[in-house]
């Protein structure tokens, strides 16, 4: 077993792990943070995404012991004082979502994407999704939805 | 899948895991960024005793200057590439070779470094680095270092000249400073590695190409490059004409791979039809 500090969602942890556990089976097994899912075995999928020091990663190919002394935000800590983040509002009223199982990973990497470039084109919201399958909605609506939530986050800088 | 059980070590400093190296010998593994080691593991392709983070070691990291070279440390990522200025202005076909890699939960994560020494024919950095004429700094468990040239250093299909108990720390580009590039990468859907790909960079001087590199991804068990090709494009403008006849030989003597993407002919064809688009995209024609 090996010791790690690890903050996530805000919360810091302090516990023992087996080196080759996942960072996605600590968030779902160890913390119960089972809003992280795990869609595939070959790291293709990105329903996994986290942000690891405010970056996506895919936690399906990160070792829980890579992520000692760093800082992991999940979908579960997302949203502020009990109020969603205007992506997850925007997916829910694009209706970015059918069975939903890609929906934390694509709204983790959408907000990653919009970090680099808060006002992507059509093309570039595609393209920064790469890593994120859906099988279930074609895109569109969640392009949509990244572009809603795009301008409402400029907008709320801008007040 | 998880990966079998193994011992982990995460040493502070360049020294400390080349002795862990020395000590373990083939029972361990160094971890870089996990990218392509970790769907190893789970998949149990591989299952060492003892996995070696080199995470936690800050001097193999990073890019610098060093007169007309620029030096990119193995740990670097692929994300810390594409954010350098320095990259861009000074090795431009590595930043635009790096853009194409993955996907950027991956780019964040996986590292220069580990994708040389994994040596995947499909990876998307080994061409570049060839054309770009790299060297590689390989540091030993004896204290002993050695820099080898690009052509050296790719052997065959996965294997490089990095040893069992040998690190790479450095990648050494010359600059290429004010030269055109472009990465030609041939996929059929989005988020795919490379069918076949072309690195190209070159420098124009009064309408004519003055020099060129270029690089073959996927076209053999190593990156490739041609020299032949490199020579014929010297004094050619870049017009579709010119360069489509310069690189009319480039698949000649390669050796490409057939699979379920396409079978050794067709990527000989492909190879053909990139290296013109790559050159006149890289000639900005
Ligand atoms: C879904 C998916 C898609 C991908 N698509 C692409 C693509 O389109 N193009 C592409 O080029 N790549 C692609 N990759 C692979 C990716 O580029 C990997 O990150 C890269 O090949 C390995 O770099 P790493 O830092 O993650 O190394 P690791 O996975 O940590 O290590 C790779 C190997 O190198 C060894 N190693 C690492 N660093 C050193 C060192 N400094 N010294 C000695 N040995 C070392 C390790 O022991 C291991 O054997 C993809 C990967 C995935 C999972
Ligand atoms: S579960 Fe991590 S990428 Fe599919
Ligand atoms: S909504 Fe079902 S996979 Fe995306």
């Amino acid at each position: 077993m090996t010791r790690i500090t690890v903050t996530v969602d805000g919360v810091e942890y302090f516990d023992e792990v087996e080196p080759r556990m996942l960072l996605v089976q600590y968030l779902r097994e160890s913390l119960g943070k089972v809003g992280t899912v795990i869609g595939c075995d070959t790291s293709n999928c990105g329903a996994c995404t986290v942000h690891l020091d405010g970056r996506s990663v895919k936690s399906c190919n990160v070792l829980a012991v890579q992520a000692d002394g760093h800082e992991v935000t999940t979908i579960e800590g997302l949203a502020a004082n009990g109020s969603l983040h205007p992506m997850q509002t925007a997916f829910h009223e694009t209706h970015a979502l059918q069975c939903g199982y890609c929906t934390p990973g694509m709204i983790m990497q959408a907000c990653d994407l919009l970090k680099d470039n808060p006002d992507p084109s059509e093309q570039e919201i595609r393209e920064g999704l790469e890593g994120n399958l859906c099988r279930c909605t074609g895109y569109h609506n969640i392009v949509r939805a990244v572009q809603q939530a795009a301008g409402a986050m400029r907008e709320g800088v801008a007040s | 899948m998880i990966p079998a059980s193994f011992d982990y070590l995460a040493p502070a400093t360049a020294a400390e895991a080349l002795a862990a190296l020395a000590e373990h010998g083939d029972d361990a593994k160094v971890l870089a960024g996990g990218q392509s080691l970790l769907p190893i593991l789970r998949m149990r392709l591989n299952a060492p005793e003892v996995v070696i983070d080199l995470g936690k070691i800050p001097e193999l990291q990073g890019i610098s200057e060093d007169g007309d070279h620029l030096v990119i440390g193995a740990m670097t990522t692929y994300a810390a590439v594409l954010a350098s200025e320095a990259v861009s202005t000074h090795a431009a076909l590595l930043s635009k070779a790096v853009a194409t890699v993955a996907d950027p939960q991956i780019r964040h994560r996986g590292t220069v470094g580990g994708a040389l020494v994994h040596a995947d024919p499909a990876g998307d950095v080994g061409a570049p680095v060839l054309a770009l004429g790299a060297e590689l700094v390989i540091a030993g468990s004896d204290g002993t270092t050695r820099t080898v040239t690009a052509e050296d250093f790719f052997e065959d299909l996965f294997t490089t000249a990095v040893g069992e108990d040998e690190l790479l720390t450095q990648i050494r580009i010359p600059k290429h400073t004010g030269w055109g590039a472009h990465y030609e990468k041939f996929v059929r859907v989005s988020h795919q590695w490379s069918i076949v790909a072309i690195a190209a960079t070159v420098r124009v001087e009064d309408g004519a190409i003055a020099e060129a590199r270029v690089g073959l991804t996927n076209m053999g068990a190593t990156p490739l490059r041609v020299a032949g090709v490199e020579a014929a494009l010297v004094g050619q403008p870049p017009t579709d004409e010119a360069v489509r006849a310069a690189v009319a030989s480039i698949a000649d003597d390669t050796n490409p791979p057939s699979d379920l993407n396409g079978d050794s002919g067709y990527r000989k064809h492909l190879a053909t039809v990139l290296a013109r688009r790559a050159v006149l995209a890289a000639a900005g024609a």
